[in-house]
């Protein structure tokens, strides 16, 4: 289990312990984050789990992949350089303290 | 279908049930005998077609997300491609497996992207408003045909860039299609029997030259010009969009109304909070799963719920059985506009989940966002007629009033 901390468009913070190997929008849909909408399940279509990641972060994700990259074009709230979809990053023991804003729409 | 007889193929283990998923009385109504699959174990072998069947939701999410092993390239449908010549060339996306399939997906997912669908939503809403506003006015019509199949059209065809003359044989040869991932029964042999004018048509319309500047067909043109698709495969890609892009969201606006129809709590939330709108579609497509079934085949002997079935063997995915699982979901016979529903079957699965669910999801939401701006009461003035489909699930009629809000 891994600790991740999602702050609401409302600055409502939420921890949840997040099962490792899950992605980061599945962890979120299990504790009843809402804002994450995941639409299209995990897939990689539909860009409703955009979430901006702290910039003490960033860094330390896997590369936004092309796919991902046309993707976050899409968003509905605006993207932004920190900008990613929470289905493409995977809970593991070094992401322990991660802290991701959920943006105030997704469709 | 295996032709070397039954009963030394399937393995004592697994439960032979007598259920003919393609019959009309299963069509009328097939929860019961998806609650009796479910519950006879997490694979089934249905001897009227010789198929495998998964109707439990972890089965169908399963075989939905190995590719490798459960193949699409010998076909999504009961005729297995490479025993039996397909009754048309196949799709060079949903009849394809990796590595040719990751190319052409990569093209279609750019075609419908979500950037996409954010330069096409104002005018889907404003002709959802439209459409709507026409309805108010009439009081009491049709709504498969005057709302879930006029508004599809008033949109789909134009974002796509087809010309104006001919469009009545989209929804026949979308039914068509459908129709022949049945196995060889009265719909698919009269389908198929009747398809000529239909086939001829949407050939014609999928060449460069027949599609406008701008729409989607013209975009999946233009793909062959930078190289990632050649100019012989973009016809057949739209063609993907001509078959899957109209019908079956004719079924899902149609399979929303009925929901909104019987459900007047429901509709009554949905008033109340129209932002609500993209979820109660979202639901309708749970809850009625337009798309009913698909078809996979095993390139190698594998094991799933305990059983092994043989390489070669055809596997029946029941989409709308996995999402009632009650398993998987909680009151699952609920239509329920604020469930959490992210993980449902309706548009399938992994590689070959829906392309177009976007545009689906746009022309939902359109639609019952300005249902719930403008219409104070949903009342059914007839009995709903049923069209049988040996793939897609929904409505021939469904005679509805509207008053104003």
């Amino acid at each position: 289990m891994t600790t991740i901390t999602f702050i609401h468009s409302d600055n409502r913070s939420q921890s949840v312990e997040a099962a490792d190997g899950d992605s980061l929008m599945l962890a979120a849909l299990t504790h009843g984050v809402d804002g994450i909408v995941a639409e299209c399940g995990g897939n990689a279509v539909c860009a409703t789990c955009h979430v901006y990641v702290d910039e003490a972060w960033t860094a330390k994700l896997d590369p936004v992949s092309d796919d991902e990259d046309a993707l976050l074009d899409g968003t509905a709230a605006e993207r932004l350089p920190n900008s990613r979809l929470s289905c493409q990053i995977k809970v593991r023991p070094a992401l322990a303290g991660l802290v991701v804003r959920i943006p105030d729409r997704q469709s | 279908m295996n032709p070397t007889g039954l009963s030394a193929a399937v393995a004592p283990a697994i439960p032979r049930l007598a259920i003919d998923p393609f019959s009309y009385a299963f069509f009328d109504d097939p929860y019961p005998a998806h609650q009796e699959m479910r519950e006879a174990g997490p694979v089934v072998y249905l001897d009227q077609w010789n198929v495998y069947g998964v109707a439990r939701y972890a089965e169908v999410y399963a075989v939905f997300n190995d590719p490798l092993t459960f193949c699409s390239s010998r076909g999504v449908g009961l005729s297995d491609f490479a025993k039996e010549k397909p009754w048309r060339p196949p799709s060079l996306i949903l009849e394809a497996d990796p590595p040719a399939h990751t190319r052409t997906r990569a093209v279609l997912s750019k075609v419908l992207s979500p950037a996409v669908m954010k330069r096409l939503r104002d005018g889907f809403m404003a002709a959802a408003d439209a459409k709507v506003d026409e309805l108010l006015a009439r009081g009491s019509f049709d709504a498969i045909p005057d709302l879930a199949e006029a508004y599809p059209l008033s949109v789909f065809p134009d974002a796509l860039g087809l010309q104006p003359e001919g469009r009545e044989h989209l929804i026949p040869y979308a039914s068509l299609v459908f129709n022949a991932f049945g196995p060889p029964n009265e719909l698919r042999q009269q389908a198929i029997e009747r398809s000529a004018p239909h086939q001829a048509y949407v050939t014609e319309q999928c060449q460069r030259d027949n599609l406008a500047p701008g729409g989607f067909g013209a975009c999946i043109h233009a793909f062959s010009d930078s190289g990632e698709i050649t100019s012989a495969e973009a016809p057949l890609l739209v063609r993907s969009l001509l078959s899957a892009g109209l019908d079956t969201t004719v079924y899902g606006i149609g399979a929303a109304v009925y929901c909104l129809a019987r459900f007047p709590d429901q509709w009554a939330r949905l008033r109340a909070d129209p932002s609500l709108a993209r979820n109660a579609f979202e639901e309708a497509v749970r809850f009625e799963s337009p798309v009913q079934t698909f078809f996979r085949t095993t390139t190698v002997d594998v094991e799933l719920g305990g059983v092994v079935i043989p390489e070669g063997e055809k596997v029946l995915m029941f989409l709308g059985a996995a999402n009632r699982d009650p398993r998987r979901w909680e009151q699952p016979d609920s239509y329920d506009v604020t469930r959490k529903v992210s993980g449902h079957v309706g548009f399938g699965s992994g590689i070959h989940m829906c392309v177009g669910q976007l545009v689906a999801r746009l022309e939902g939401e359109a639609v019952l966002t300005a249902l719930a701006r403008k219409v104070g009461t949903i009342t059914m003035s007839g009995t709903p007629k049923r069209r049988y489909n040996n793939t897609l699930r929904g409505l021939e009629s469904l005679p509805i009033t509207f008053t104003p809000a």
